[in-house]
């Protein structure tokens, strides 16, 4: 009994703060459980996810039977302890007014020109805790103003009150830890050594956490004073993380992005691809319908449009519908109600990139209209994390920031992969060098040691790399039943896994459930109200589907979100649509597939539209549109008059159609295996390469810092191959189309593989060398 | 009281520094005597000798000492704080040039006793001197086996490292010097951890003053007894005073802890002729100032604290009357905004405004207002900064205005140059003083 009772009182702790009685878990900050009382203690380098440093001495308390002030953003409250904030404790208040006062002398006060004006941790605790009045007359320390952290982020030094959240944010949560303090005393200022770029993915984020108005970014400074603008919460939309964002927007214009607090997701932090690429919402948008006549593309009228579009449609025969990765759930559900009971196809695929016929059945089986099983959270208690296929920095950054924070609470990550990259560093991973397309032998040749280390706390990530690398996805599956570790599918894009679920894809109905089995077409049939028989068969996917428009089985498409340019086969695909009796384009920008199109609808960008994103986790992202003014329709809006205009029916609601997906139970159902596929031995050289998280994407366009803070183009080959080489400077990739050149470096690759970035400036693999990931090409010194 | 040379004793010997020099005065007989104990026993010696840190903090050595975690897995370390930069102190410097043995068995037997296998010297960089003479005293022991594996047959392994300072004061707090150590930029660390739980990569570390250390082979050859001989009960064993300014000779005197200014002004010749005392601090400019009427009392930790300043690192210096206080108060200061590392508000911003207020005093410019202010400035930083650099900084002006604040009036009109002239204080220009 005494026992039980002693380990129950060991795990909190009996405060008093203001003369308020708490108890609060052991090891509770000062800080912290004022916070919960509502009692908030001025604070500048405290932040909560950041370890505490007490270098500003704003937050000084009183703690009784102490005689000096204390830091409550780094004292551990302990039993019976009594707190006095400014609130009861003279003390207290003389300190934090010292404190800030003190803050004051360097800065400049320059309010009135400063972006942090309005918003700003010292305006606002000045005014709270500081005096009415300064009695400093002396002359402030001055520094050239501004200077250019990266290209994105500018530092105003002068206004800086040295807290270190920036510095402690690059070290300890992003892991490059090139930002540092430098010089002393009043001198001391941020900065980087030897003035190189603060070269990180993060950057946007010490923007964010600045207390005053020392780090701006260069797209939004001078923009707009923050009270004039409207916030609406929002889920980003560049990658399947999840991570919800503020956007700010003043006049109908998003001046900015911010990261927005989920715990359970992003925590605080975004990446900068989610915080600065938004120039694109704006940007070079299709205005109205357009339908092509005489082979030209004009404007037209959305009645006209309709029903030059549902003649189209009607008169075609066969047909498929591609829907990209920018559909929010509820679209790619009324696609797929579209394709199905619209055009009666089962033609569809939401896989805008390279796929597989595996990937397909590793998607049925393991992965589609499944609940949320690993999370953000699972990754801090894993045991071990294997990454197949998969660049977390790159392809999934908010993972990546989740990785690190466990690894340095001991996570052990193994990465299986051609090239040991800065990422695979960051997260000090145990490489399991495969070549680029062999990664299912490295898998099932996994060391026991390894393999051994695996349980039912082990999480194995496998990307959309995955699909590219024959036999690698039925490994995984084969790995995850032996060893009981949790598989966790994480595509790129933000809209896959919700595509995935509405049934975006042949053979899946919404849910998981198989088109091919009767109780599933019935329980579908049901929900939307049809015939189960007039439900069609299963259709084409992939590649399969791509080769049947280009050779013109199917000879209309109805497309949405596309750019021929991400497919390996882009180029068949082009021809395809060319050559095509009908195409119906779903468009934001105009693209290739647009200047082949029948005919062009306009759709509305995230900031238009309500909606939601499914995460990689299977997590539920809604958001409502910025504009809510905005006259643009959503795809499942031009769906909707589109069925109508063929005499149909479908409800382009957004809320009904969240509404009914949502009613679908999970398929209960059987669900079919992976087979196993055969690995591919590739002879030769073959390519490593994978998008950059900053890149020539179309979503990223229009921003020309975040641009500039790209990683640049390399070459990445071994040691050994750069020896055979002949230590060339520059070197030539070749495929089945062409070539690509490049500076070269060298790292940690594995000797039959060469790394270039997917689509990068010069560096776009499939347009202007013709193969993909995993296949052979030649490689020679020099340029081409 | 008598001066009682222990450290300094054999200082005219010129072959001190060398191992063999060393050696025939008796050196290393204490560690041969210490490798043949119990290193317990030996924490528990320097306990009872109550030998407090000679750095300036004045904590018990054997209290320090005894808080580092035994048999835990971890590596320990002993990390000499030789870092000597306060203005005013020149002991550890001198004692690394003239007896850098007595502190390399001091190292060695403290290193026994807390299990450490390896200690740092961590000595200021701008005495390059020193750094060549302690690294040179290393060598010899490690050649005479004194330093390395199996020392003396003992089995106690020890490898020392000496590592030169790149000129900042904050690397003389202990946390900073552990930063700097590790190749980081030095700035104080949050305790807790306190290094001697997790100090030095993480690991338990006891960092000690070069004297503090100087004095281990004597207490451990010579006995608790013997050591206690010397000193008062609370301020136990004998001190390394340098006493440096406008006396006759000033120079080290090492005596027992106890002895008054008065008598060590004696030793040092007394001031220049014609010239009488005006303020002195007893150890560095980061202890309040006291006048000629504190010259009777002992030079005991408890005895200044008492009188409102600290022993500090026992390094006298002594001002005379040709001294203007708000010119000195505002050197000091200027050092302190120099050397002030930045981390912590109160410091980085107070140094910086009260410096620039003090120059407007010494420039005749200060106003009855701004006498006000420095006060309460000094009262903004002392208690509220990060480390004791702050501390310190706030220390010189309250205790300047206890004592002469007519003079910070007259500064409210009158430059300091003009109130004092300047050349009368320079050490050269002693028969202008008369």
């Amino acid at each position: 009994m005494t026992v039980t009772n002693h380990t129950e009182k060991t795990d909190t702790v009996n405060v008093v703060i203001d003369g308020i009685e708490m108890e609060v878990p052991k090891g509770t900050l000062v800080i912290r459980a004022a916070e919960q009382i509502g009692i908030e203690i001025p604070r500048f380098c405290d932040h909560p996810l950041l370890t505490p440093v007490a270098a500003c001495r704003a937050c000084l308390i009183e703690i009784d039977g102490v005689p000096k002030p204390q830091p409550a953003c780094a004292q551990v409250l302990s039993d019976g302890m009594n707190v006095r904030t400014q609130r009861s404790s003279e003390m207290a208040r003389i300190a934090q007014e010292g404190v800030m006062e003190f803050l004051l002398v360097n800065h400049p006060l320059d309010c009135p020109v400063c972006d942090k004006g309005g918003e700003c941790p010292l305006q606002n605790q000045a005014m709270s805790v500081g005096r009415s009045d300064s009695r400093f007359e002396g002359e402030k320390r001055t520094f050239p103003k501004p200077i250019n952290v990266n290209a994105q982020v500018l530092l105003d030094r002068e206004r800086c009150v040295s807290c270190a959240r920036c510095t402690r944010f690059a070290e300890e949560i992003a892991g490059d830890a090139s930002l540092e303090l430098l010089e002393r005393g009043s001198q001391q200022q941020v900065g980087t050594a030897n003035d190189e770029p603060f070269d990180s993915y993060f950057s946007g984020n010490v923007v964010q956490i600045c207390p005053v108005g020392a780090l701006t970014s260069s797209s939004y400074r001078f923009r707009s004073r923050p009270f004039d603008l409207v916030s609406v919460p929002t889920t980003c939309e560049h990658c399947a993380a999840g991570c919800s964002l503020r956007t700010d927007y003043r006049r109908g214009t998003v001046t900015r992005r911010l990261a927005w607090d989920d715990p359970e997701v992003n925590e605080e932090w975004s990446c900068d691809k989610g915080r600065f690429a938004f120039a694109y919402l704006a940007n070079g948008r299709i205005e109205s319908p357009l339908i092509r006549e005489n082979g030209e593309l004009r404007s037209a009228s959305w009645p006209e449009a309709m029903h030059f579009a549902a003649a189209g449609l009607a008169a075609a025969g066969a047909t498929a519908v591609l829907v990209g990765g920018r559909a929010t759930v509820e679209d790619a559900y009324a696609y797929s109600k579209f394709a199905r009971i619209v055009l009666g196809s089962d033609n569809l695929d939401f896989r805008a990139r390279a796929s597989s016929t595996e990937e397909a059945e590793f998607l049925a089986a393991h992965v589609a209209g499944t609940k949320i099983d690993v999370t953000y959270r699972d990754v801090e208690t894993a045991s071990q994390v294997l990454l197949v296929g998969f660049e977390p920095e790159d392809e999934s950054p908010i993972v990546f920031l989740r990785l690190r924070k466990s690894v340095k609470k001991g996570l052990k990550v193994h990465t299986v992969g051609p090239l040991y990259s800065l990422g695979s560093e960051k997260l000090s991973a145990n490489w399991i060098e495969a070549n680029a397309g062999c990664e299912g032998q490295a898998i099932t040749g996994l060391d026991s040691t390894v393999i051994g280390a695996l349980d039912s706390k082990s999480i194995i990530f496998v990307g959309e790399r995955a699909a590219s690398s024959p036999g690698a996805l039925s490994a995984v599956s084969q790995l995850g039943s032996q060893t009981g570790a949790r598989i966790a599918w994480v595509p790129r894009r933000a809209g896959e896994r919700g595509a995935l679920d509405a049934g975006a894809i042949a053979g899946l109905l919404p849910g998981g459930r198989p088109i091919s089995d009767s109780a599933a077409r019935a329980e579908i049939a049901q929900v939307w109200n049809i015939d189960p028989e007039s439900l069609p068969n299963v259709g084409l996917t992939g590649t399969e589907l791509v080769t049947a428009i280009a050779e013109g089985s199917i000879n209309a498409v109805v497309s949405a979100g596309i750019d021929p340019a991400d497919l390996p086969n882009g180029a068949e695909l082009l021809a395809g649509i060319e050559n095509a009796d009908f195409v119906v384009a779903l468009e934001n920008h105009h693209s290739e597939i647009t200047q082949r199109a029948s005919v062009v609808f306009p759709v509305a960008v995230v900031t238009e539209k309500s909606g939601s994103f499914t995460n990689w986790e299977g997590r539920s992202k809604p958001f409502s549109a910025a504009f809510r003014e905005a006259l643009t329709l959503t795809d499942a809006g031009v769906l909707s008059m589109l069925a109508s205009a063929m005499d149909l029916q479908l409800n382009g609601d957004t809320r009904a159609l969240r509404k009914e997906l949502n009613s679908l139970q999970p398929w209960s159902g059987s669900r079919a295996n992976v087979n196993t596929h055969e690995f591919s031995a590739p002879v030769g050289t073959t390519l490593a390469t994978w998008r950059l998280l900053i890149d020539s994407g179309v979503m990223q366009e229009g921003e020309p810092h975040l641009a500039a803070t790209a990683r640049p183009s390399f070459a990445v080959v071994s040691a050994g191959m750069f020896e055979q080489l002949g230590q060339p400077e520059l070197i030539t990739v070749t495929g089945a189309k062409g070539s690509i050149t490049l500076p070269v470096q060298v790292s940690e690759v594995s000797s039959d593989s060469v790394w270039l970035p997917m689509n990068s400036p010069d560096s776009h693999i499939y347009s202007q060398l013709g193969c993909g990931y995993g296949e052979v090409v030649s490689v020679k010194g020099g340029a081409a | 009281m008598k001066l009682t040379p222990v450290i300094t004793e054999h200082w005219d010997d010129p072959a001190l520094y060398t191992l063999d020099g060393y050696k025939s005065h008796g050196g290393y007989e204490a560690l041969a005597k210490a490798l043949k104990s119990d290193p317990d026993a030996i924490i528990a010696t320097v306990k009872d000798s109550g030998l407090r840190g000679r750095g300036g903090a004045g904590f018990p050595t054997g209290l320090k000492w005894s808080f580092v975690p035994q048999n835990d897995g971890k590596p320990h370390y002993l990390v000499v704080n030789a870092d000597e930069s306060e203005p005013g102190a020149c002991k550890d410097v001198p004692i690394m040039m003239a007896n850098p043995h007595a502190l390399i068995e001091g190292v060695i037997i403290t290193s026994f006793a807390i299990r450490a296998n390896h200690a740092f010297i961590y000595i200021r960089g701008e005495v390059p001197a020193a750094v060549r003479k302690v690294a040179f005293a290393v060598k010899q022991a490690r050649d005479a086996g004194l330093i390395g594996k199996n020392i003396q047959g003992s089995g106690f392994d020890l490898e020392v490292t000496v590592h030169a300072g790149a000129g900042a004061y904050i690397c003389g707090e202990e946390t900073a010097l552990l930063d700097s150590l590790e190749g980081y930029r030095g700035q104080p660390r949050l305790k807790p951890p306190f290094p001697a739980v997790a100090g030095l990569y993480s690991s338990p570390t006891v960092i000690n003053n070069v004297e503090t250390l100087a004095n281990i082979p004597y207490i451990i050859d010579r006995g608790v007894e013997w050591f206690r001989q010397f000193g008062t009960e609370k301020s136990p064993g004998f001190k390394v005073f340098a006493v440096s300014g406008h006396v006759q000779r000033p120079g080290i005197y090492e005596a027992p802890l106890g002895i008054t200014m008065r008598e060590l002004l004696d030793f040092a010749g007394g001031m220049r002729p014609g010239a009488e005392l005006k303020f002195w601090l007893p150890g560095g400019s980061s202890v309040p100032m006291l006048t000629a009427d504190h010259l009777d009392l002992p030079l005991t930790y408890e005895a200044m604290a008492e009188a409102g300043s600290m022993l500090g690192t026992g390094t006298p210096m002594i001002f005379d009357q040709t001294v203007s206080v708000v010119k000195a108060v505002t050197r000091w200061l200027e050092f302190y905004k120099h050397e002030s590392c930045g981390k912590c508000t109160p410091c980085r911003e107070g140094t910086y405004w009260i410096t620039g207020v003090l120059e407007k005093f010494e420039h005749g410019h200060g106003t009855a207002v701004e006498m006000e202010t420095l006060n309460t400035l000094c009262g903004q930083i002392a208690g509220r900064s990060f480390c004791a650099l702050g501390d310190a900084a706030a220390t010189p002006y309250p205790a300047a205005i206890k004592y002469f604040s007519d003079e910070f009036t007259a500064a409210t009109h009158t430059s300091a140059d003009e109130q004092f002239d300047p050349i009368a204080s320079y050490v050269f220009s002693g028969a202008r003083a008369q």
